[in-house]
């Protein structure tokens, strides 16, 4: 386990299975024209993966704090919203 | 439901939970939704509770609510690589006076906020994420969700959603927040026995401790760094901009793990046990960064509005007093016959800028900026102040004299005597 995957596994969460609530809107523009990919880089989950030149997400681990839709402000592809009501993270003590 | 309420409210935070029990306890028939499976599931704090600001919602609020420590100790510290520099203030607890500060878990607060709140008869939701704004000629006039069946309509919604704002940016009424007018804090929650954390902090068990960082730990981008004392925890966390951390060096976990490491904080927390790690936005941009905050039949409280004082690390109390000035204004119109309309609903705005809201908050309005153009504040004053202190400290034969020429000269050195008059310039600019 990775570092941030052990801090995530301390969480509890109640995954929307097959319904993710962000999407990235067109894998070329990441992979293509996104130089900086500072999705991978800032999400404080690692929910944004770079494998070979392309970004994969995840949100399974997703902390719903938004970073991820105010920072990818050079191309704005990403649709970001709220998990259904009552899916996602589920803080104990927040 | 084809129900029409007198209010809606998005959201069971602070600001949310302080509109609707305002707004209950005058008899107003209230909706309250919540997109978390309770209130405070999807909330973070760090946490500090202002407690005038709650006493102005929930009186006698001390007895009742689930307070962790009050905070008699504030440390401030200024951090090079290994080293800080810092001043400590300790209070004593006065009979007639209670304390105004509290260490609380975000959790238990939103809670027992929301029990008073249903308790006063608002009818709350959870599970209940709001899509969209239902508008009529303009004028918002309901709600859609994922979950309540059909649409739901009142005569004015209260968007107490936080600092995404997403309903209100989705519905026009303002601009998507800026990665420059947000910090991306993240933190952890360490446990530990209860005398543990009074042996270290040097306190009672009914006494706590908080301390506010910042300088080399933020690795030059623009933020700051808690560590707070509840009764069997320690809440650890760091933010900086969002924008800073776009520009790339370290993300945000490794951050709070290289803080982790640090001689000074690292035996505070030692042999502690992480329970969870989470991450939220808080709105930093400050005065210039506030939205338009009302409009015909709806209203904006607490952090969707911007409403945080960063210097001060305040947020939560400005949500509950916007929310209750939000309630208070409703309240006055629906007394008065009057509806909600833009118009009326001015004197919401003009409550929060003869307010503490937004008196602070114009207090400090070159502040975001300032800061974040001038790294130097968080990079190489801490250094030079830690440097300072340790060639002072040291007792090697150096006469105190020479040490001070040397310390001066480094100080010119790095920031030259016109870098540091602007510099000086630019703080009082900031804090004026
Ligand atoms: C790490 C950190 C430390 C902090 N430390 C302090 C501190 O020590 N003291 C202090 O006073 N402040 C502090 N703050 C700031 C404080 O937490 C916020 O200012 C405060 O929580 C704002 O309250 P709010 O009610 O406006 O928003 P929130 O608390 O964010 O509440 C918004 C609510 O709306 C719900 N919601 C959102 N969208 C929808 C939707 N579409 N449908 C239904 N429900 C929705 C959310 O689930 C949430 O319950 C800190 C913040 C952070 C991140
Ligand atoms: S920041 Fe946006 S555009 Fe760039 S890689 Fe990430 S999702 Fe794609
Ligand atoms: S919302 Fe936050 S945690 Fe979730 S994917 Fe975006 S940056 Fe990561």
């Amino acid at each position: 386990m990775s570092k941030v995957e052990e801090k995530l596994f301390e969480n509890r969460y109640r995954v929307d299975e097959g319904r993710p609530h962000i999407a990235i809107i067109n894998a070329d523009v990441c992979e293509g024209k996104c130089t900086a990919k500072q999705c991978t880089y800032c999400c404080p989950a690692a929910c944004y993966a770079l494998e070979d030149g392309k970004v994969v997400l995840t949100t399974d681990g997703c902390l719903e704090c938004g970073t991820c839709r105010v920072i990818c402000d050079d191309h704005f592809n990403i649709e970001w919203s709220y998990p259904r009501g009552g899916f996602g993270i589920l803080y104990k003590f927040g | 439901m084809a129900e029409k309420f007198d209010a809606i409210v998005v959201g069971a935070g602070p600001a949310g939970n302080s509109a609707a029990i305002v707004l209950a306890r005058a008899g107003l028939k209230v909706l309250q939704l919540e997109r978390g499976e309770y209130p405070g599931s999807k909330n973070v704090q760090g946490a500090i509770l202002y407690a005038e600001a709650l006493e102005q919602v929930i009186p006698n609020c001390r007895r009742q609510a689930p307070l962790e420590r009050p905070i008699i100790e504030q440390r401030m510290w200024v951090l090079d690589d290994e080293t800080y520099v810092g001043s400590n203030y300790r209070g004593v607890k006065k009979k007639d006076e209670p304390p105004t500060r509290y260490t609380v878990i975000r959790a238990n607060v939103d809670r027992w906020m929301s029990k008073k709140a249903t308790d006063a008869g608002v009818l709350l939701i959870c599970e209940a994420t709001v899509l969209d704004l239902i508008k009529q000629d303009g004028k918002v006039v309901g709600v859609r969700t994922d979950r309540v069946g059909g649409d739901i309509f009142a005569d004015v919604v209260v968007l107490a959603d936080g600092v995404n704002s997403l309903i209100a940016t989705k519905a026009g009424l303002r601009p998507t927040i800026k990665a420059a007018d947000v910090a991306l804090a993240v933190k952890e929650m360490h446990f530990l026995p209860k005398e543990v954390i009074e042996q270290r902090f040097n306190i009672a068990n009914d006494e706590g401790v908080v301390i506010e960082m910042f300088g080399k730990i933020t690795k030059g981008m623009m933020g700051t760094a808690f560590l707070y004392t509840n009764r069997e925890s320690i809440a650890l966390g760091i933010g900086c901009m969002a924008d800073d951390f776009k520009k790339g060096g370290i993300t945000p976990y490794d951050m709070l793990d290289e803080m982790k490491k640090h001689p000074a904080i690292k035996p505070l927390i030692a042999g502690s046990e992480v329970k969870e790690y989470s991450a939220h936005l808080i709105p930093e941009g400050g005065y210039k960064a506030i939205p338009q905050v009302h409009g015909d039949g709806w209203v904006i409280c607490g952090d969707s509005g911007g409403f945080v004082n960063a210097v001060h690390r305040e947020g939560s109390n400005l949500a509950m007093a916007s929310g209750r000035m939000a309630a208070e204004t409703i309240i006055k119109l629906k007394e008065e016959g009057k509806p909600c309309t833009a118009p009326h609903l001015a004197a919401y705005r003009a409550a929060l800028e003869s307010s503490f809201v937004m008196k602070d908050l114009k207090k400090y309005k070159e502040m975001p900026e300032i800061f974040h153009a001038n790294p130097q504040f968080f990079t190489t004053y801490p250094e030079l102040l830690n440097k300072a202190a340790a060639t002072m400290l040291k007792v090697d034969n150096v006469d105190k004299k020479t040490k001070q020429k040397e310390i001066a000269g480094e100080f010119v050195k790095r920031r030259s005597y016109l870098g540091m008059l602007g510099d000086a310039i630019k703080l009082v600019r900031s804090f004026r």
